[in-house]
């Protein structure tokens, strides 16, 4: 059974229409990538499902329940975890403290004032394993604002871990990282998909991170969905090699 | 020290030892015991507000509507319902706090500027009913007519109407209690959650809180502290008037923040000590007293621009 759905899923801005009718499953335990040249809609396509912004049309299914109504704050409380395209972290709390709170949160401890002993010390080891599986460990105690940037996409991505999400929501996780941060972070991806079999839904323009990861890739283009299928599926694509040969630039930068 | 506003175990004994011994010193400084008691409730009144502001990123610029309403409440409690000072600082508190939470049911869809503007006008609206309605809070002149009562405890009776000092230590003991319980609440994880909405409100959002829902509390809470902070104004002054409520004591009491520190949990009581001393000093001296402290905080502001305990945890990184 698909873990999330959408059907005709559409938004206008104004006169722009950021993505026209799409229709996508994805599995419990798929890794799927959703790529595209600039402008295609990505992100528009992340924030309809996550609830940041109302489609215009078309609807959202999260585990057979129809979400679409729903606002962003109980997306995520019903396990559904996002990362943004510009880091989203809680840059002068240390990085033990931006999870300490992710893990409260995903306790249902958000409205607890007061937390005795033996809660303390569950959050406690409950914000040791993230930051052991995150590799950030030696970091708990830096302010998550002074890490250098790729160790600030992996503290977001360890956040969203800690809410102990079903579905696992990342917008390019290796944006403007270098070699080694890349090779870390997709490291750790594979190793969540592979070792937790957790769902996620990536959007990458790296094409090597996306056909080392990827299930299944989905492609938008100005903001229809033009193909989905396997990596060797979409490598033969023509259509998908015409949008993309249509923005040689983005090619090249990919 | 700690961004959830932990400070650290010998800086605390010093802080409450200094409190604990203040009737001693400040004699010997040129201060009195009453000043020490307006230090003590306008710190909480600013320590009251930076909860919101330095602790969720709220600002509101019209407390003092809700720090006059509880000086109103405990003045008229005293005067109309009964001798009883636990009952008036019960009735205060209990006014300002449930119309801040009422009234601020209303705006915490508001963010920023709209949010400050729209706290000034409730402030102004009940400026304008304490300053008109003559018959139950005296308008202009203010409340008169009444006054704190001694508190009997068991087989003693405590005085503080007349001993300056006992009603010190009485102050002081409410502070303890207010001052305590804020610091439990934002160590505990609804204050995380709180911590959250000010630093980083889109992440918030996506990690499952609902944003609007926490404001509210936070703003409902702060709005009971300084109602309480505000009760004990009207017992330290046997009296309440419009200026209680206007918004230029809301504004004072954000200089008091910010000038002490508002990330720092007790910044704001830092704050109003300068601001109580020099308004207390310099007014001797000069009727514009306020020139001298517009003065220190453009300084503080330009110097140490996260206030005077904002220094230990500032960024290395601007």
């Amino acid at each position: 059974m698909s873990l999330l759905e959408v059907r005709g899923l559409a938004k206008s801005f104004g006169s722009l229409a950021a993505v026209r009718g799409v229709s996508l499953a994805v599995a419990a335990g798929e890794l799927r990538a959703v790529i595209g040249p600039n402008g295609a809609g990505k992100t528009t396509f992340f924030n309809l499902i996550s609830g940041a912004i109302r489609p215009s049309s078309g609807s959202v299914h999260f585990d057979g329940a129809d979400i679409t109504a729903l606002l962003a704050w109980r997306r995520a409380a019903r396990g559904m975890a996002r990362t943004f395209q510009v880091t989203e972290i809680f840059p002068e709390l240390t990085v033990a403290e931006n999870l300490r709170i992710a893990v409260e949160v995903a306790a249902g401890l958000r409205l607890r004032p007061w937390l005795g002993r033996a809660g303390a010390s569950r959050i406690a080891a409950g914000v040791e394993e993230i930051l052991e599986l995150a590799d950030l460990a030696g970091k708990a105690g830096r302010l998550a604002g002074e890490l250098a940037h790729g160790d600030q996409r992996a503290t977001e991505i360890a956040m969203a871990l800690a809410l102990r999400p079903r579905l696992l929501l990342l917008d390019e996780p290796t944006a403007g990282m270098g070699e080694q941060e890349t090779f870390a972070v997709t490291q750790l991806i594979r190793r969540l998909h592979r070792e937790r079999a957790l769902t996620i839904v990536l959007i990458e323009h790296d094409m090597r991170v996306v056909f080392h990861l990827a299930d299944r890739i989905a492609v938008l283009d100005q903001g229809a969905l033009i193909a989905d299928g396997t990596p060797a599926e979409i490598a033969a694509n023509p259509a998908v090699q015409a949008a993309y040969l249509g923005q040689p630039a983005e090619a090249g930068a990919a | 020290m700690s961004a959830g506003g932990r400070t650290r175990l010998p800086v605390l004994l010093a802080i409450w030892a200094a409190l604990l011994a203040a009737p001693f010193w400040l004699p010997l400084i040129g201060g009195y015991t009453a000043l020490g008691t307006r230090v003590l409730v306008l710190g909480l009144a600013a320590m009251s507000l930076n909860f919101l502001l330095g602790f969720t990123g709220v600002l509101s610029f019209g407390h003092a509507a809700w720090f006059g309403l509880g000086a109103y409440g405990a003045g008229l409690s005293l005067k109309f319902l009964a001798a009883s000072t636990p009952l008036a600082l019960l009735f205060g508190t209990l006014l300002g706090g449930v119309l801040g939470a009422a009234l601020g049911a209303l705006i915490v869809h508001r963010r920023g500027i709209y949010f400050a503007m729209v706290t000034i006008a409730f402030g102004q609206v009940f400026y304008y009913i304490a300053y008109r309605w003559n018959s139950l809070t005296g308008g202009d002149d203010g409340l008169r007519g009444f006054a704190r009562q001694p508190i009997a405890l068991g087989p003693w009776h405590i005085d503080i109407l007349n001993s300056g000092l006992a009603f010190y230590y009485f102050v002081l003991f409410c502070f303890a209690l207010a001052v305590g319980a804020m610091a439990l609440l934002l160590r505990s994880p609804f204050g995380g959650t709180l911590l959250a909405i000010r630093e980083n409100e889109r992440r918030a959002r996506f990690l499952g809180i609902p944003v609007e829902l926490h404001v509210w509390i936070a703003f409902a809470l702060s709005c009971l502290f300084i109602s309480f902070a505000g009760g004990l104004y009207a017992l330290l002054n046997n009296f309440a008037d419009p200026n209680n409520l206007h918004y230029s004591l809301s504004g004072d009491l954000v200089i008091m923040a910010v000038m002490g520190g508002m990330r720092n949990f007790w910044g704001p009581l830092l704050g109003a000590a300068v601001f109580v001393v020099l308004q207390d000093y310099v007014s001797s001296l000069t009727t514009n007293w306020m020139s001298f402290i517009g003065l220190l905080f453009v300084l503080v502001v330009l110097f140490f621009p996260r206030g005077l305990l904002g220094v230990a945890r500032g960024k290395s990184a601007a």
